[in-house]
């Protein structure tokens, strides 16, 4: 479904990601996980357009769309989520998700513009209602997204990315910042979103009891490098995985 | 009695002028063109009416939309640069607007005498209103009839999604074009928008004036244009009307006994309403509170 052949982005010479292979297919849940500044968000970045590739090819369900534009891989059906959440924090809960109701569907719909519009009006309020009573804010539509609390926040911001109905959701660390029970949550959520609903996703992550749970397949980054790609056993018991993280066991002078 | 009915024009004017930029300044975009759009509206409706004999209505549209026009093909390349770049490229055009009326000649000799725009002089005589026996309360209800139409406008696309739309984009532009909002397509329109009702408010100033120049569009009017919505706050249209009553009608007029301590007076008064009131008198809390006023109104109705 995504593919990611040779990709690579250079900030001045700092590579921060390098030559990275990956392939998603469909209907997975895949974990890309590393140490802190691996490159995890800048891949994912660089798969919606937010800055132009160095080098290196993103494709999706078989289209080019190397150096697409967030709002045209949203359209293809790419959702995302980010790394410190970025709500419309002055908007209420229900405007948030009433804004993002821009998916395939609403841009392909058919009918005379005011028939659209019409339908469209009925059919976006329908779906924010549905996706409020999924995310559990239901009581919440008129409050105002930035005093929401932490927790909150996030289940609003995953249920944003929802809206478009995407095929591919890339959850740029969902789970930070979350305590156990809230970790429960989002795993049982991303298990429905996957399972019921079909939706691909790629999950950067740093919390494990997350990652090695919910995911099928895994790839490990380290300085933009992928160093190993596995069924989550696999890559617990992975050498260089080990050593990226916790170092190497014995000092090695260069 | 005819001093506030002027009043109350100058304020029906002004108050079109800072809805105008109300819309871009939710987009996050501060403009510093509104003067010049002001002034395409004021220079081709006078024109029209008064070198073409058109009805000040068509002329007004007209105006408008070339304003509009204007600032749509103009908006593209502007709104590719963002924050205080935005506002330089746009005052730079807001000047290079009252330059170019500045060397602007387009006179006709008509009855012995020559009429239209001459350059420093200025544009004279434009005078639709008094030629067809229009009283200055006339005047002052055709203005107010345009800025209820503008604020009911601007009012209903709040309440709407594409408001919503326009709030998103000015709040944070990656997490806009995340959820598939296409910032070009939304930038430009709302300053189209924001262009058009600017040519509509420079259509009437023109007109109830009767001679503009090149120095009525200067940067002090477009500072005025942003100065309003931004006290006013920018969830309600009613935050602008009540800032352009509260800078025209008490600051402007009801200091006028001061003399030259008005000036300096009028900046400190507005840095102390900032102070109380820094996201504008009606602040997204005031907004809600007015919209859940009319809600109960409405449930009590039914």
């Amino acid at each position: 479904m995504l593919e990611l052949r040779g990709l690579s982005k250079h900030f001045g010479g700092v590579r921060a990601v390098d030559g990275l292979d990956v392939t998603v297919q469909e209907g997975q849940i895949f974990g890309l996980i590393g140490p802190n500044g691996s490159g995890k968000s800048t891949t994912v970045n660089l798969v919606c357009g937010v800055f132009p590739v160095t080098s290196g090819s993103v494709r999706f369900n078989g289209a080019d769309i190397t150096n697409t534009r967030p709002h045209l891989a949203l359209a293809a059906g790419i959702a995302r989520t980010f790394q410190n959440i970025r709500l419309f924090p002055q908007l209420s809960v229900w405007q948030n998700l009433w804004v993002a109701e821009n998916g395939p569907e609403a841009i392909r719909a058919q009918g005379s513009f005011f028939a659209r519009w019409l339908s469209g009006s009925r059919r976006q309020r329908a779906s924010v209602e549905e996706l409020l009573a999924f995310s559990g804010l239901a009581d919440k539509r008129d409050e105002i997204a930035g005093n929401l609390a932490f927790g909150e926040q996030r289940r609003l911001e995953l249920a944003r990315a929802l809206a478009a109905r995407p095929k591919l959701l890339l959850l740029d660390e969902p789970a930070a910042g979350m305590n156990l029970e809230e970790v429960r949550q989002l795993d049982e959520r991303l298990r429905t979103l996957n399972e019921q609903r079909g939706i691909t996703i790629l999950l950067v992550e740093h919390v494990m009891e997350l990652v090695m749970g919910v995911t099928h397949r895994i790839a490990v980054l380290n300085f933009g490098r992928k160093i190993a790609e596995g069924a989550p056993a696999e890559i617990q018991q992975n050498q260089a995985v080990q050593e990226a993280y916790l170092g190497r066991a014995e000092a090695e002078a260069p | 009695m005819d001093f506030l009915i002027g009043l109350l024009q100058i304020i029906g004017v002004h108050t079109i002028l800072g809805l105008s930029a109300y819309v871009i300044l939710q987009t996050g975009q501060v403009t510093m063109a509104q003067a010049g759009f002001f002034s395409v509206g004021a220079y081709v409706a006078g024109m029209l009416t008064v070198l073409g004999e058109w009805h000040i209505v068509p002329a007004m549209l007209c105006g408008g939309v070339l304003a509009g026009a204007l600032a749509c093909v103009v908006g593209f390349p502007a709104l590719r640069v963002k924050g205080l770049m935005f506002t330089v490229a746009t005052l730079a055009f807001g000047e290079f607007i009252r330059l170019f009326w500045f060397n602007f000649d387009y006179q006709v000799s008509r009855g012995g005498f020559q009429i239209g725009p001459l350059g420093g002089e200025g544009f004279r005589q434009i005078r639709f209103f008094p030629e067809n026996g229009w009283t200055t309360l006339d005047v002052a209800v055709f203005v107010w009839i345009v800025v209820a139409a503008v604020m009911a406008a601007l009012w209903w696309m709040d309440r709407s999604r594409v408001g919503a739309v326009l709030r998103a984009v000015g709040e944070d532009e990656l997490a806009a074009q995340s959820v598939g909002i296409n910032l070009t397509a939304v930038k430009v329109s709302a300053f189209t928008i924001g262009g058009f009702i600017a040519g509509l408010g420079g259509a009437i100033y023109a007109h109830y004036t009767t001679h503009i120049e090149h120095l009525n569009f200067s940067v002090v009017l477009a500072t005025f244009a942003i100065a309003y919505p931004i006290l006013g706050g920018l969830n309600s249209v009613f935050g602008t009307l009540i800032a352009v009553l509260f800078i025209q009608g008490v600051l402007v007029e009801g200091l006028r006994f001061l003399g030259d301590w008005r000036n300096l007076l009028f900046g400190a008064l507005i840095v102390v309403a900032m102070n109380f009131r820094p996201s504008g008198f009606i602040d997204a809390r005031a907004a809600n509170a007015l919209k859940r006023l009319f809600a109960a109104e409405r449930g009590g109705r039914a």
